[in-house]
């Protein structure tokens, strides 16, 4: 098995959880810039239109997650872990409503897990 | 004058058709303060219904004020810029409690340039020509400007107050009727904005819906009776928005941030005069707004030959902010907008840390005596390599990155070397060295020995994943209306094809 790229706190897990039942399957796509960039938007899976540049990073809890090739550029050599925080933040992500906010964190890979680790599809290549 | 936390009501509407309306669902959602996390007054949640009222109001505005005059709507945006000058102080209040910046900030920067904004477009609107160019001798072509109708805008939560004048004021001076939505952490100056200037204006010109995005935003931004919309926030909902855009088959202008470079040349340090002392100062500005701003000069490039002794004397100046009551016109830093945001500044200290960047002050949360409770953080700065993730990502906090160079094309590799192209800035005495680099960087803003000024009249704007459009500048008229060609020929004589 190789060592995945993307992890889902037990937290996050479960606001996944009450997401789905309500809004049906999801997506996750980093998003990247000013205000609520560099946060990972949770969207019902086909919403946000997926480009040839984007990339397939691994599932989380069910959910596909997906960043742009520019950005995975400095995501290369890190483990990214959605976890989730009260907050209010400002995006069409779905959690918002519930006054709680999906968030990053991130650990930098070992030389052994970097060895492993699970490659990158681009979204143009998935059935 | 003392400032202090301004009264708020208990709960606000939406404003629509030029009057308070509550939200159909009947739901509402608290507005915190980030200086406190104490509750400041309960918002509209509103839904696709409230949506749909909005865009009805507006077009039914549309009908008389797309034929108003020019001298009309100028009169407005100078009634209006008037108004709020009236009222600056209790509004640069609103907006402190509101967002968590300064009073130094919001007096001092926001509030004065909203009340610009609508002057420089209440002035062009006015002066401004049309074309007409004789195509031949019978006949003439005539470039007729017309609004779009009603659009929608899509306001971000670091400038609440000017970021919304950025976008309503092009849009009235064109003729066009506004949905306007704020931001979810900072929706209340808006509001109180509208008690200010609501007289002013017709009703459904200028209509504000609440809400968040996924249940207010969305349906706004794909309206099919919205006829543009504007945006500024982050590239992920920038790329919904256009994509909603292109389904209603409508222009979108997006602003979505930037990671911008502030490059110090060697020839700073030549003399220690007042300008060595603005460079240190230009370097110190990623802590304007806690470093919550688009352009943030979280970047900082500085020559080797330079780099010990000029950074030597910005850490003094860093670590000379002074911290305190956000009311006090003495404190430049105050909290961080959000607990969200503060949380994820917070990580991105944490991934420099584990990236081996080298901290040179900073890298913790502040604990305000004052206001245990609220999100402040300490300005922080790492040194490090632009390939670092705090190099690339916008962190959209008080976190500078620095590295150094040896050489003017190293300086143009790294400052261009990111996937933003917003603001930049650079710092030289050598006048041909800031010609040639000024046109080497690849961004919308070269700030050259400054940094952070922002005057109506000189456009803003991102090359690459920075957003699509102009702003702050006459040229952004065009971005709200039609451009009619009505081609007339005196010729009586038929073309001959048929």
């Amino acid at each position: 098995m190789p060592v995945e790229r993307v992890s889902v706190t037990a937290a996050a897990a479960e606001v996944i959880d009450r997401l789905r039942s309500a809004h049906g399957e999801l997506m996750f796509h980093l998003s990247g810039g000013c205000c609520d960039g560099s946060s990972p938007m949770c969207f019902p899976l086909g919403e946000f239109r997926l480009g040839g540049r984007d990339l397939y990073l691994g599932d989380i809890h069910g959910c596909g997650f997906y960043m742009h090739a520019d950005q995975f550029n400095y995501y290369e050599n890190c483990h990214t872990i959605v976890d989730v925080v009260e907050g209010r933040g400002a995006s069409f992500s779905l959690e918002i409503p519930l006054g709680l906010r999906f968030l990053i964190r991130s650990r930098i890979f070992s030389d052994e897990e970097l060895a492993d680790v699970r490659p990158v599809t681009a979204v143009d290549t998935i059935d | 004058m003392a400032f202090q936390r301004p009264e708020f009501k208990e709960q606000y509407e939406n404003y629509i058709g030029g009057k308070w309306v509550a939200p159909i669902g009947g739901q509402y959602f608290d507005n915190t303060s980030p200086i406190d996390a104490g509750f400041i007054a309960r918002i509209p949640q509103s839904t696709v219904k409230d949506i749909d009222l909005a865009v009805e109001k507006a077009w039914e505005a549309a009908v008389t004020w797309s034929k108003s005059s020019p001298a009309e709507r100028s009169m407005l945006m100078f009634r209006i810029a008037d108004r709020i000058e009236e009222n600056i102080e209790m509004l640069s209040m609103v907006e402190t409690c509101d967002n968590g910046k300064g009073i130094r900030e919001t007096l001092g920067a926001d509030l004065p340039l909203v009340i610009d904004q609508f002057r420089y477009f209440g002035g062009c609107i006015r002066t401004e020509a049309g074309s007409v160019t004789n195509i031949d001798a019978d006949t003439v072509s005539m470039e007729v400007h017309e609004p779009l109708g009603v659009v929608a805008q899509i306001i971000p939560w670091n400038f609440p107050l000017l970021m919304a004048a950025w976008k309503i004021a092009p849009a009235l001076a064109t003729g066009n009727c506004i949905v306007i939505k704020p931001a979810e952490q900072t929706p209340v100056s808006l509001l109180v904005l509208m008690e200010v200037i609501g007289d002013l204006l017709p009703p459904g010109v200028l209509n504000v819906v609440n809400g968040f995005g996924v249940e207010c935003g969305k349906p706004l931004a794909s309206h099919p009776d919205v006829k543009k919309v504007a945006f500024t926030g982050e590239t992920s909902t920038g790329r919904l928005i256009m994509q909603y855009a292109a389904e209603n088959i409508i222009p979108a202008t997006t602003e979505l941030g930037g990671k911008s470079p502030n490059i110090f040349f060697e020839s700073i340090m030549d003399k220690d005069d007042e300008f060595l002392d603005k460079a240190i100062e230009g370097l110190v500005l990623f802590a304007l707004n806690q470093g919550q701003v688009c352009t943030c000069p979280s970047r900082a490039l500085i020559q080797e030959s330079i780099y010990d002794k000029f950074m030597a004397k910005c850490l003094v100046r860093i670590e000379a902010i002074t911290r305190g009551d956000p009311y006090e016109l003495s404190t430049m830093m105050s909290a961080q907008a959000s607990n969200d945001q503060y949380e994820k500044i917070m990580s991105y200290i944490d991934i420099g840390k584990q990236e081996g960047a080298e901290l040179l002050t900073g890298g913790n949360a502040y604990k305000n005596p004052q206001y245990p409770d609220g999100y402040y953080i300490e300005p922080t700065v790492f040194k490090g390599h632009n390939k670092m993730r705090i190099f690339q990502e916008e962190i959209f906090g008080p976190v500078l990155a620095v590295t150094t160079f040896k050489d003017e094309d190293e300086a143009l590799e790294i400052a261009n070397d990111t996937q933003f192209g917003l603001g930049s800035g650079l710092w030289s005495r050598d006048m041909h060295q800031v010609h040639k680099v000024s046109r080497g960087i690849q961004a919308g803003r070269v700030w050259v020995n400054s940094y952070h000024i922002y005057p109506a009249g000189a456009s803003f704007g991102g090359y690459k994943n920075s957003g699509i459009g102009r702003e702050n500048h006459a040229m952004m008229l065009n971005g709200y209306r039609h451009t009619k060609n009505v081609l007339i020929s005196y010729n009586k004589n038929k073309l001959g094809f048929f």
